[in-house]
């Protein structure tokens, strides 16, 4: 199969827009990057592509939440364009700010199952525990190693860089639900050690710097069921050359960076 | 009508912005604290209560963690209870005319959703337990929940009933009858209208209205007092000036360009074909040559500015806006550069001042420093620029008068470094809409602060939006890359005044003030002149490209308005609704100022020797070096800022085992098919200021350049960049303390082949109060200057960390050491002042600079950490503390020079041009031979224990600590931060 074709949409206050371009780039998709008021226009160009990616920034400023005013573009306007692609074989992508709009929208958890229906959000992403912003390095444990994004990425570091990153739930309960769906894709690690084994518990929480934002269950990324749409508050495309890494001097990386593996496993996977 | 939307965490969740407020009335020791809070939205139009329920309340409150209450808001029916309890409500309500971002945003995705919403305020409440103390009450209201420069609070439930802002505006001429005013009318004119100009500054302007044969309008007036302001012309430091120093009398005709301008002038010819400056000194930012030739060649520019007078006022705001000034100024440099990184640095009093010691008018540092660090954080995170670089230092003197320096570098290609406007042009600007905000900024930034600067001065005191920043910066550079403008520059101090001024200096420029799109009604045509409303550019745009720029503009949702042209006529015009409100020449606008020689006189200080303790061990010492708050570690501030966004980080501010040792510089990879790095550092010591501004000087320039280098930077591709931050220069000493450290950095900076590519001084750094007694006190600020570098590194593959990397390493230590404890961290933890400041070597640095870079480049080194504040002692804790390894040194070969230093000045003397290295065993041969000819010694190895001991010269511990006391120490003091 040809190179899949990847939309990255950029909104007033989007900033990673660029390097998430690259990213896609790099590993191989035609890559078209547009701002979200050319989408807005015409809807229905969501069909030309198999990848959609909403990139991380403060979209709109953030101004009433994060993410906020975007996904009411996405469940809004946008709403029967974007239910057509999470109902075909395609892949949805949304990194930090991302996360939150896909989150925020309803793509999330649910994906196509419950789109467009009017329903309760269960969870949210909101205020650090620490009540401001933070950026540094994190170590992630992969939950779903069969997830499209996700292949053969059992342990990786990427930076965080968010004020607004920590998982809510409206009830802890939710967590059977999302570990019985599939949903819990990636979660903070203990930066030194051995990765924890078994699944998330609700009520086990990794202290700080390791979980930064005092995530539920120590949540960092959300999936969809079907394992083809990612949600993360992590920027792998932060992550693209070795010597991004904080301790390349130390450790004598050379090369590509870990983070372009989730890049490329969303081009081979339409291999 | 108008209707509220109140937002509150659910039962069950945290209130952590009542645990915010609450915890920082405990830290003022007040008796009352809020035990509550909410957000709320005012929002105004014919909306009935099932669309605010149904619309607003989704789109506003996040139902999984909030809950929402909507009331109808009006004065004649005041609504039920308070929320909560029978406590006191507090709202904090921003000023009318304050940029209120979040209310913006509201209002916009609100008419988005079809709820037709005409106004929308955004409003914090707080509850108090009833029957506080009243004076407690006030003093929380206004230090912990509001800011009086830009906030009020009401209390109990709000009674207003519109959100209405401004009347509209009937035109009046407004003429100044100057030619009749004797001298102490214009003194008076200019002080109560905030002209800020002085009698010989009036009255040249009165004798060229005399000759024109009419008074001037307000307008004209302001043009004047905008151009001529300090901020906007540097009348003091680019004038003349007779300086009498120790060596005799000089007569500078430009002082800077004489002194630092001249240093870039030498070095170039220096430099000959090799000369890699681009545009220096003459544009909004410095430019040099990076990469590539011809079409390919990519160019970088950096330039740093300050905000000091806004920030003491409103922390918050005045770091932001300054923030985002610089960011503005690489957009407006040539066609506009694309910025790449941000570096800032602060200087602060103690953030443990007891607060009632403070006099009165001054905000608490520590609220300065949390608010100027949000500032910073919050626009330059929201911007996708990564802030990679900074300092805090700490001077009580910098109460009431804290300094914020705030840079930017950028990238351009060298194709884009030109700009020019022409005749037929139009003007056109594009990004925020214009308010009062700021108004007679530029003339405030000139004078002295005093305790009435919060109230007479508020209008001065700007809010950022770095989204519209941000858009601005999208359209700017699509609209570059198309060819569709010829000039552009920014709207900073004196907004349009400054910016048409300046691009129409040469041709002439028509404005129709009436053009402008405005925040709201009611404003004068001279206010829309001279407003410093944020976020708008002006670009020279021929007339044939205008229709395309603002489809452009427009496609992306950012305000563009066509205000005139550049006219060829020489003369400034000014118009609204048809009338003229200001018509004059150009050119005496921009040389009609008259030229007043400044006295500056310098005598050198006594130099009183330090009196050093008789000891052995100088652990404790070491220990207390640390833990000082300059150079304590800054994590607590460095972790807000995004450093990754824009992906070319290669070396972070944090670096070692744990990411969380002292970097000392940061490196980028701007272009990501080129290894070529970027390097940004600093030198700033104003502890060295009180002894001798010119070592100061040399100093800050050698420890900017010191750093670069130990990470990797190129000696010979070093751009420098220097802000001056003083008092009062119309006492002539302390305008010959800065004249003096002037000339120290010319002659250091040929020596060193570092140019200055661009500057920015800010004088009038003093606060003054009346104390008890009644008794009028003015605090100047210690003569302050930053350099910062900007150096290149070959291949970013090479660069290295100051943290130690493996056991069984050597150790270099390379630079001569002189017993130079003055104005030293010793000297600081000994409470002993006296020494001798730290000298530079012109003939011997650059040696060592070249051979520093050559053992890195070559691959030899792999930790490299400069020395500066506690010296060696610092130094290796620092490099081992980040490496979790240990060291073991001797100080008994350590180059002297030939003096004998003592223990305590071979580790702690502060003296320039030295670094410690590591490398491997294998490769020691190798490093000797890239130091031949500089000063060194093999002065320990890296162990793989956990202490670091370093012996003096009979073999005796001077120092013997563990790593993780040295490394407490150091993360202590700002641990609660």
């Amino acid at each position: 199969m040809s190179a899949p074709r990847a939309l990255v949409v950029r909104a007033p206050g989007t900033n990673s827009d660029e390097e998430t371009v690259r990213a896609f780039e790099t590993a191989g998709a035609v890559v078209d990057h547009l701002h979200l008021f050319r989408v807005l226009e015409e809807p229905d160009m969501l069909d030309r592509y198999q990848i959609f990616c909403v990139p991380g920034g403060f979209s709109y400023g953030d101004d009433l939440g994060s993410g906020v005013i975007f996904a009411r573009h996405l469940s809004g306007p946008l709403g029967d364009a974007l239910g057509r692609f999470l109902n075909a074989d395609k892949l949805v992508l949304g990194i930090c700010n991302g996360f939150q709009v896909l989150l925020k929208a309803g793509v999330l958890p649910g994906g196509a199952d419950g789109w467009g229906a009017n329903q309760t959000p269960k969870a949210t992403l909101t205020w650090n525990e620490s009540g401001r912003y933070d950026c540094r390095w994190v170590r992630l444990r992969n939950d779903r190693p069969d997830h499209a994004f996700l292949r053969d990425m059992p342990d990786v570091e990427m930076p965080i860089a968010h004020a607004e990153g920590r998982i809510a739930v409206s009830d802890p309960a939710v967590l059977k639900e999302w570990v019985a769906n599939g949903n819990v894709a990636l979660r903070y690690a203990a930066r030194q050690g051995d990765l924890p084994e078994g699944g998330p518990t609700a009520d086990v929480t990794l202290a700080a710097p390791h979980n930064p934002n005092g995530s539920f269950a120590d949540i960092a990324g959300l999936s969809d069921a079907s394992g083809k749409i990612l949600g993360l508050m992590p920027h792998p495309e932060r992550f693209q050359f070795a010597h991004q890494h904080p301790r390349w001097t130390r450790l004598g990386l050379t090369g590509e960076g870990a983070g372009m593996k989730l890049f490329r496993n969303a081009v081979e996977w339409f291999d | 009508m108008l209707w509220e939307v109140e937002i509150r965490p659910a039962a069950g969740r945290r209130d952590a912005e009542a645990e915010r407020a609450a915890e920082l009335a405990r830290g003022l020791g007040l008796s009352v604290e809020p035990t509550a809070s909410a957000r709320s939205f005012l929002i105004e139009g014919d909306l009935t209560r099932e669309q605010i329920e149904r619309d607003a309340v989704p789109l506003l409150c996040d139902s999984v963690i909030e809950t929402a209450e909507v009331t109808a808001c009006n004065a004649e029916a005041p609504r039920s209870a308070p929320a909560i309890g029978d406590g006191e409500l507090l709202n904090v309500l921003f000023l009318p005319g304050v940029t209120d971002n979040v209310a913006r945003s509201a209002k916009g995705a609100l008419q988005r959703l079809n709820v037709p919403a005409t106004n929308v305020a955004s409003v914090r409440k707080y509850w108090v337990a009833p029957g506080a103390d009243p004076a407690a009450l006030d003093r929380l209201c206004r230090r912990v929940l509001a800011n009086d420069s830009i906030e009020h609070v009401v209390r109990g439930q709000l009674t207003l009933d519109t959100l209405a802002l401004g009347k509209p505006y009937r035109f009046e001429k407004i003429v100044v009858p100057l030619r009749g005013m004797d001298d102490e009318a214009m003194l008076r004119l200019s002080k109560e209208g905030q002209l800020s100009l002085s009698l010989a500054e009036m009255q040249t302007v009165r004798d060229h209205f005399a000759e024109v044969g009419r008074d001037p309008t307000d307008c004209e007036l302001e043009s004047v007092a905008q151009t001529w302001s300090e901020h906007c012309s540097h009348k003091t430091l680019a004038g003349p000036i007779r300086y009498e120093g120790p060596d005799g009398t000089v007569e500078f005709g430009n002082m800077l360009k004489e002194t630092i301008f001249a240093a870039t002038v030498a070095i170039r010819a220096n430099l000959g074909d090799d000369d890699w400056c681009r545009s220096v000194f003459s544009d909004n930012a410095g430019v040099v040559h990076f990469e590539g030739e011809g079409d390919d060649e990519q160019c970088v520019c950096i330039k740093v500015e300050t905000h000091n007078h806004p920030s003491a006022i409103e922390p918050y705001g005045g770091a932001n806006t300054g923030i985002g000034g610089v960011i503005r100024d690489p957009l407006g440099t040539g066609l506009g550069a694309k910025p790449l990184c941000s570096t800032d640095v602060f200087c602060f009093a103690s953030p443990t001042t007891p607060a009632d010691s403070l006099p009165p008018g001054v905000l608490h540092p520590a609220t300065v420093m949390s608010g100027v660090v949000a500032g910073v954080r919050d626009y330059g995170n929201r911007m996708g620029i990564p802030t990679v670089n900074g300092a805090v230092c700490f001077d009580d003197r910098y109460l009431g008068n804290p300094l914020v320096f705030c840079g930017n570098v950028a990238l351009i290609p060298a194709d884009k470094v030109a700009k020019k406007v022409s005749p037929g042009d139009r003007i056109v600007a594009l990004g925020g809409a214009t308010g009062r905000d700021g108004i007679h900024g530029a003339t405030f930034s000139s004078v002295d602060l005093h305790e009435e600067s919060e109230s007479v001065s508020g209008g001065a005191v700007q809010i950022g939006d770095a989204v519209t920043e941000k858009m601005v910066a999208d359209v700017l550079l699509q609209a570059r890359d198309r060819g569709l403008y010829s000039a552009v520059t920014d709207c900073g101090a004196g907004g349009f005044s400054s910016a048409v001024g300046e691009m129409g200096e040469e041709t002439g420029a028509e404005v129709h003030l009436d053009r402008a799109p405005l925040k709201y009604p009611g404003l004068s045509p001279m206010e829309i002149w001279i407003s410093e409303a944020q976020e708008r550019m002006v670009f020279a745009v021929p007339p044939e490209n205008v229709a395309a720029f603002v489809a452009l503009a427009e496609s992306e949702g950012v305000g563009v308005a066509e205000l005139g042209e550049f006219t060829g006529t020489g003369r400034l015009v000014l118009k609204y609704e048809g009338h003229t409100v200001a018509d004059m020449a150009m050119a005496f606008l921009h040389d009609g100022r008259p030229h007043i020689v400044r006295a500056a006189t310098y005598a050198p200080a006594t130099v009183e020797p330090l009196a050093l303790p008789d000891k052995s061990d100088w652990t404790d010492e070491l220990l207390a070096i640390l833990a000082a708050p300059n150079v304590a570690s800054k994590e607590f501030i460095i972790r807000q800022y995004d450093q990754e966004v824009q992906a070319h980080s290669v070396v972070k501010p944090l670096v070692g085992e744990a990411e969380d040792g002292p970097g000392d510089a940061a490196v980028i990879r701007p272009l990501h098919a080129s290894n070529r790095g970027l390097a940004v550092g600093c030198g700033i010591n104003p502890r060295l200021g009180d002894l001798d501004t010119a070592r100061m000087a040399e100093s800050a320039l050698d420890e900017a350049v010191r750093n670069v280098v130990a990470v990797g930077a190129d000696p010979s591709r070093i751009a420098v960049l220097d802000n001056f931050c003083w008092g009062n220069t119309e006492r002539p000493e302390t305008l010959g303390s800065l004249v003096r450290s002037a000339v120290a950095l010319q002659d250091y900076a040929v020596a060193l082949g570092t140019p200055f590519v661009s500057g920015k001084d800010s004088l009038y750094n003093e606060f003054a109060y009346s104390d008890e007694s009644g008794e009028r006190q003015t605090v100047a600020i210690p003569p302050t200057l930053l350099v910062t570098a900007m150096g290149q590194v070959p291949d970013s593959g090479r660069a290295v960390t100051m943290d130690l990397k493996q056991a069984g390493n050597a150790l270099y230590l390379v630079g001569e050491t002189r017993d130079e404890l003055g104005g030293s961290h010793l000297g600081l933890v000994l409470f002993q002042t006296g020494g001798t400041p730290p000298t530079v070597d012109a003939e011997a640095a650059p040696a060592v600079f070249a051979a520093v870079h050559r053992a890195i480049a070559e691959g030899c080194v792999r930790a490299c950490h400069d020395l500066s504040e506690g010296g060696l002692a610092v130094a290796a804790a620092e490099m081992a503390f980040a490496g979790a390894l240990g060291a073991e040194l001797s100080v008994e070969h350590v180059p002297d020079g030939g003096d004998r230093l003592s223990d305590a000045a071979a580790l702690f003397s502060e003296s320039n041009t030295r670094f410690l290295l590591e490398a491997p065993a294998e490769l020691t041969a190798t490093l000797e031979r890239h130091l031949t000819g500089v000063p060194y010694v093999k002065i320990g190895s890296v162990t793989d224990g956990d202490r670091l001991v370093i012996r003096g010269s009979d073999g005796s511990p001077l120092i013997d600590a563990s790593l993780a006391d040295l490394k407490a120490a150091w993360q202590s003091t700002f641990a609660g931060y």
